[in-house]
């Protein structure tokens, strides 16, 4: 009974092989179900999200956020879903129809994709593929297309100078978050989630908290999210990319955003938090899958109050943030874990010694990098003004007590 | 394994129908009422003028540049981290001295100043 959803499969494999149907055929209908659950299911989750992070959004700003539809509000998203479907579709005069379209569907696609390799217990894991991180890479990449897409397509110089804008931010960003999806792999000497996940003993933020930070703000600026929300800055660009999208259309690049950042989430959990390990998640998976989405849900509202807290950087800030520092720390980082974990494979050290080593080393260069920046960095230059009269009070007479 | 990519070719389908789904529906429902001043480009109010095509800053180009260059390099090392116990020790060198030529070519991105947004 602990493995509820292993179960219901292979009652369901027994029911269809008892129908007649051939072997091959059961499996690909099974590995459709199952496919189609996981997709519905993240879905089903961000209509919960949206509603949370309006919630949060209030509570944080000194309101009280959707309170009208439900208890708490908490149809709120279902209305507005209602109300989304029968909003008509425009396409602006001039549009690459075909790419115009073609555009929401794809941005969607490339993060729901991301949801296909992770492994939510111990007994259920998607597709447990040997390139794991690498699909991850791979399938995150094709939301930046949809980007460049949607803003090449819609005939709005906005749109456009928004698609160029975040194309340049997302893949400078894109390396120092491959660099640090690099360490897990390196210290689980795997590629395959689900022995990523499996080998976190202790989890890998205590071992490479550097790696897990750098990949925190990475894929912070990956989502285009505040405080890098430069895609999408409402004060210079209308709304960016998304600026023509009307309805349905706009509804999946606000569904994708949405979802890629409960994505983050859950792949902050899975490569730096232990996945689904936790007490007893061993002998009973399905507390497995809790533990997972527990998690997921701790590091999105992490993102969140970030988000929700900062102010839109610059984009030369924004910029040089990247490769300034960013990328050269992950680099150093890298280089120096590599060739200690080499050094201490030859000498066979204790497996206590080992993380309190990488430990000490991630610390060390966060700390050598921040020193080496604040040195390095050109102090700022403020232009001086001459020295402008000051409104001063009327000269008061001062009465000398004597 | 091959079961495992079976799953994920399945998987692709399944995420491209969801949303292909998603936006068809609507348009059974949705009113089609085109006009002509609805259809237009919108720039905040203002009449668009000229092509979108406009020229813009070439740093957009150079970063992509620059981001190519190190995204095959890091292609490259995830098997290389992969297999890093069971190389033998000059491998393990040349990897970290392939990363240290690249960076070499960050350096030099920096010191000719192209990754400064002027």
């Amino acid at each position: 009974m602990t493995d509820v959803i292993n179960l219901i499969g292979n009652w369901l494999r027994e029911v269809l092989l008892g129908w007649g149907v051939s072997e091959l055929w059961t499996g690909l209908i099974l590995k459709s179900a199952a496919a189609l659950l996981v997709a519905l299911v993240s879905m089903g989750f961000v209509i919960f999200i949206i509603w949370l992070e309006r919630k949060l959004a209030g509570r944080i700003q000194d309101r009280l956020g959707p309170n009208r539809a439900g208890p708490y509000g908490l149809f709120q998203s279902f209305a507005d879903i209602i109300k989304i479907f029968t909003k008509e579709y425009i396409t602006p005069e001039g549009a690459d129809r075909g790419l115009f379209n073609i555009a929401p569907v794809l941005g969607l696609a490339s993060v729901l994709l991301i949801w296909a390799v992770f492994p939510f217990a111990s007994t259920l894991v998607g597709g447990d593929i040997h390139v794991g991180v690498l699909f991850v890479v791979a399938a995150g990449s094709f939301g930046i297309i949809s980007i460049l897409m949607a803003g090449w397509s819609s005939n709005n110089k906005y749109a456009l100078l928004g698609a160029s804008r975040a194309v340049a931010m997302l893949i400078s960003y894109e390396i120092p978050m491959i660099l640090s999806l690099l360490v897990p792999v390196l210290l689980a000497k795997s590629m395959q989630l689900s022995e990523i996940v499996a080998s976190q003993q202790p989890w890998y933020i205590f071992v490479a908290p550097l790696a897990a930070l750098i990949f925190f703000i990475s894929s912070m600026a990956e989502i285009g999210k505040a405080p890098f929300d430069l895609l999408e800055a409402e004060s210079e660009l209308v709304a960016g990319y998304h600026t023509e999208y009307t309805g349905m259309k706009f509804g999946m690049f606000y569904v994708s955003e949405f979802l890629h950042q409960f994505t983050i989430g859950a792949l902050l959990t899975t490569l730096f938090c232990g996945g689904w390990s936790g007490p007893f998640a061993e002998q009973v998976p399905i507390l497995g899958v809790l533990y997972f989405y527990l998690k997921t849900f701790f590091w999105y509202v992490v993102i969140s109050w970030i988000r929700l807290s900062l102010p839109r950087i610059r984009i030369d800030e924004m910029l040089n943030l990247n490769w300034r520092f960013l990328i050269p720390v992950s680099f150093a980082n890298l280089i120096t874990m590599a060739a200690a974990d080499r050094v201490m494979f030859e000498y066979g050290t204790a497996r206590w010694l080992y993380v309190l080593v990488m430990l000490a080393i991630n610390l060390v260069i966060l700390w050598a990098g921040i020193r080496l920046v604040n040195r390095l960095a050109q102090p700022v230059v403020r232009q001086r003004f001459p020295e402008r009269p000051v409104a001063v009070p009327p000269e008061t007479e001062i009465l000398e007590v004597s | 394994m091959s079961s495992e990519w079976v799953y994920i070719g399945i998987f692709v389908v399944v995420s491209l129908v969801v949303p292909i789904v998603a936006v068809a529906l609507p348009a059974l429902i949705n009113p089609k009422k085109p006009s002509k001043l609805k259809e237009e480009v919108y720039e905040c109010g203002i009449e668009s003028r000229g092509s979108i095509h406009v020229q813009f800053k070439a740093q957009y180009y150079i970063y992509a540049l620059v981001f190519l260059i190190f995204d095959i390099e890091t292609v490259f090392l995830f098997p290389w981290a992969v297999a890093l116990d069971k190389l033998p020790l000059f491998a393990v060198v040349e990897g970290i001295i392939f990363i240290l030529i690249l960076l070499g070519g960050l350096i030099y991105a920096q010191r000719k100043g192209v990754l400064a947004w002027t």
